[in-house]
């Protein structure tokens, strides 16, 4: 089931960097060329991309749990189908991804082992629980919104695969988000209890939407090289700054309120947020928010009890195969 | 209260349209309980696929009962208003999925009928159902080729893999005899030309299903004895938890739109 075709290294040279041909890439990313698979990149480029693609495809694959936790209990037939769509948009997501990632010379096998072994990271953002239905709407509104406002400019990323993969991405991203907008909406125009349920859901996930961009510039350790490759374009406050000037507007449209009491509009007209709590970005990336241990038992036990269906279709097709060989020999 | 029951006139075409209706949307949030827990990422994409099919088709149905009802209700107010005695879907679309090899097996049951009963459809004289018999024999055509390409997998797969999809074969076989059965209702329907006669079905059915089973390596039980009662609201134990998932939010929230 998984691709073991990438699995065995080639035995090039592509672990020899020389100066000349380092400094041939950067022209060449200077340039806004696009580097494909079989192109030489610094070895550290690749590992870069391997980690970053990957991390995404596991919070795509890890994302597919707090939105699937209503699919069963969604309020209406319409509801229901479009969140199931986009559930499953969402592994569809990590599945390109994860393609893109193996074009870097790791098998998915790999990448997902490494997840399950709570080794590789995934969006921090999967890790808190939807408890309401307007947990659905927020998701949607905020948790893609915030995604789009990375993804974007990924779109224009140096890596081929990876800029592809982003811009299919990205589109499904935008109609997820309008969706849960509307959601929103629809709560908001409700009565005084759903009104109620989204303005907690806002409360609850305000904050931790706004670490989804990442540690403060000053403090972020892998921006300086990502902008020299072009893999990163805007720094993270950037990010966060546009999406909260964004956000305002819509939020005031639905008419909740930003849990941010301190929150100021500036000369610019960009709205400065209160300090972040960013213990508790740590602490969530530790393994201790509320839902870490949840998700990643719900994809090892997903793995395990799987395991005899995958080892079911590789005996089938040996067996095929062999047969087909004996036929063939006849 | 909004959170009660809503009545439903059950003329025979009425019924005729819940009860398919009820099967597409019993079996489609069965196989949206699989979602993100899947053996492969493939899998999780397949199984949402053939959901949404049947959402789609439910929700198609349950628009139709409710135009010839006339009564007011709508594709929501049937599916989240009725309580167990008033679904009208086959038990088989209700058992628990159980292991992927039992989701598979009541997947095959199911569609292996589904495909040969709206290609039937196709002709009815009712448009509507001839309508809906097209695209649906369409998403089934691929419902049938995916589960049984799976059952030869898992039949002739490992020793674990076998045992599992022959024991689910066991445990589902008494639920596929309801799939054929007619009542005095239906039988008017079926003279009209509106609905087909599925006995008519049950020997292709039993040829796809046979061979399937045959080249899985697994076996038919030789029982004949078959269960019925969904299609008058006699359910396993097993809907009623269902349904309170399923309507938890507009059972909590009465008359709230979402």
């Amino acid at each position: 089931m998984y691709t073991q075709a990438l699995n065995s290294s080639d035995g090039d040279d592509r672990g020899v960097e020389d100066v000349a041909r380092t400094s041939q890439f950067q022209a060449r990313i200077d340039a806004d060329e696009r580097i494909e698979p079989n192109d030489w990149m610094p070895a550290a480029y690749r590992k870069t991309l391997t980690r970053q693609i990957s991390q995404h495809a596991h919070s795509e694959i890890v994302g597919m749990l707090p939105e699937g936790n209503w699919i069963t209990r969604a309020p209406s037939l319409r509801r229901k189908a479009a969140l199931l769509a986009k559930v499953q948009d969402e592994c569809g997501h990590g599945l390109y991804l994860y393609a893109a990632a193996e074009t870097l010379g790791t098998s998915r096998e790999e990448l997902v082992d490494g997840m399950l072994s709570g080794k590789a990271k995934y969006s921090s953002i999967f890790n808190y629980p939807t408890l309401t239905w307007a947990d659905i709407g927020t998701i949607g509104w905020l948790v893609d919104g915030a995604a789009i406002m990375n993804q974007i400019p990924l779109c224009r990323c140096s890596y081929g695969p990876y800029a592809r993969a982003m811009i299919r991405v990205c589109k499904e991203e935008s109609f997820h988000q309008r969706q849960g907008f509307e959601i929103m909406v629809t709560l908001c125009r409700g009565t005084a209890e759903q009104k109620a349920m989204a303005q907690n859901a806002l409360d609850r996930w305000w904050w931790p939407v706004l670490m989804m961009f990442g540690p403060p510039d000053q403090v972020s350790q892998h921006s300086d090289t990502s902008t020299k490759w072009k893999i990163k374009r805007f720094s993270n406050d950037e990010l966060r700054q546009k999406f909260i000037d964004a956000t305002v507007p819509q939020a005031e449209f639905l008419g909740l309120t930003i849990p941010d009491p301190g929150m100021k509009q500036n000369e610019n007209g960009n709205w400065v947020h209160s300090p972040i709590d960013w213990d508790e970005f740590k602490q969530v990336l530790a393994g201790n928010g509320p839902c870490n241990r949840d998700r990643l038992a719900a994809r090892r036990k997903a793995h395990d009890e799987g395991a005899w269906v995958r080892e079911a279709a590789m005996a089938y097709a040996e067996k095929r195969k062999s047969r087909q060989l004996a036929q063939a020999a006849e | 209260m909004a959170t009660a029951n809503i009545e439903v006139s059950e003329t025979p075409l009425v019924l005729y349209a819940l009860r398919r209706a009820d099967d597409a949307l019993i079996l489609g949030h069965r196989l949206s309980e699989w979602c993100g827990h899947a053996p492969a990422m493939e899998e999780d994409m397949a199984l949402a696929n053939m959901g949404l099919d049947l959402l789609g088709q439910a929700r198609e149905l349950y628009t139709y009962a409710a135009k010839v009802e006339g009564r007011g209700n709508d594709e929501d107010m049937f599916a989240y208003l009725r309580d167990v005695r008033q679904y009208r879907n086959l038990l088989l679309v209700e058992q628990p999925n159980g292991d992927f090899a039992r989701t598979m097996v009541r997947q095959f049951f199911y569609a292996a009928f589904a495909d040969l009963y709206w290609r039937a459809m196709m002709g009815s004289s009712d448009p509507t159902f001839a309508a809906i018999a097209a695209k649906s024999e369409k998403e089934s055509a691929y419902h049938v080729r995916h589960s049984s390409e799976w059952i030869v997998r898992l039949g002739d797969g490992t020793e674990e893999s076998h045992r599992r999809a022959q024991n689910a074969i066991d445990d589902l076989w008494a639920y596929t005899g309801e799939m054929f059965a007619v009542d005095d209702g239906e039988r008017g329907l079926i003279d009209a030309g509106i609905a087909i006669d599925p006995a008519a079905l049950k020997s292709r059915w039993l040829k796809t299903v046979t061979g399937i089973v045959n080249e899985a390596t697994l076996a038919l039980p030789k029982s004949d004895w078959m269960q019925r009662g969904g299609r008058v609201g006699s359910h396993s134990e097993h809907l009623g938890h269902l349904l309170s998932e399923l309507q938890s939010l507009q059972r909590t929230f009465p008359g709230a739109t979402w």
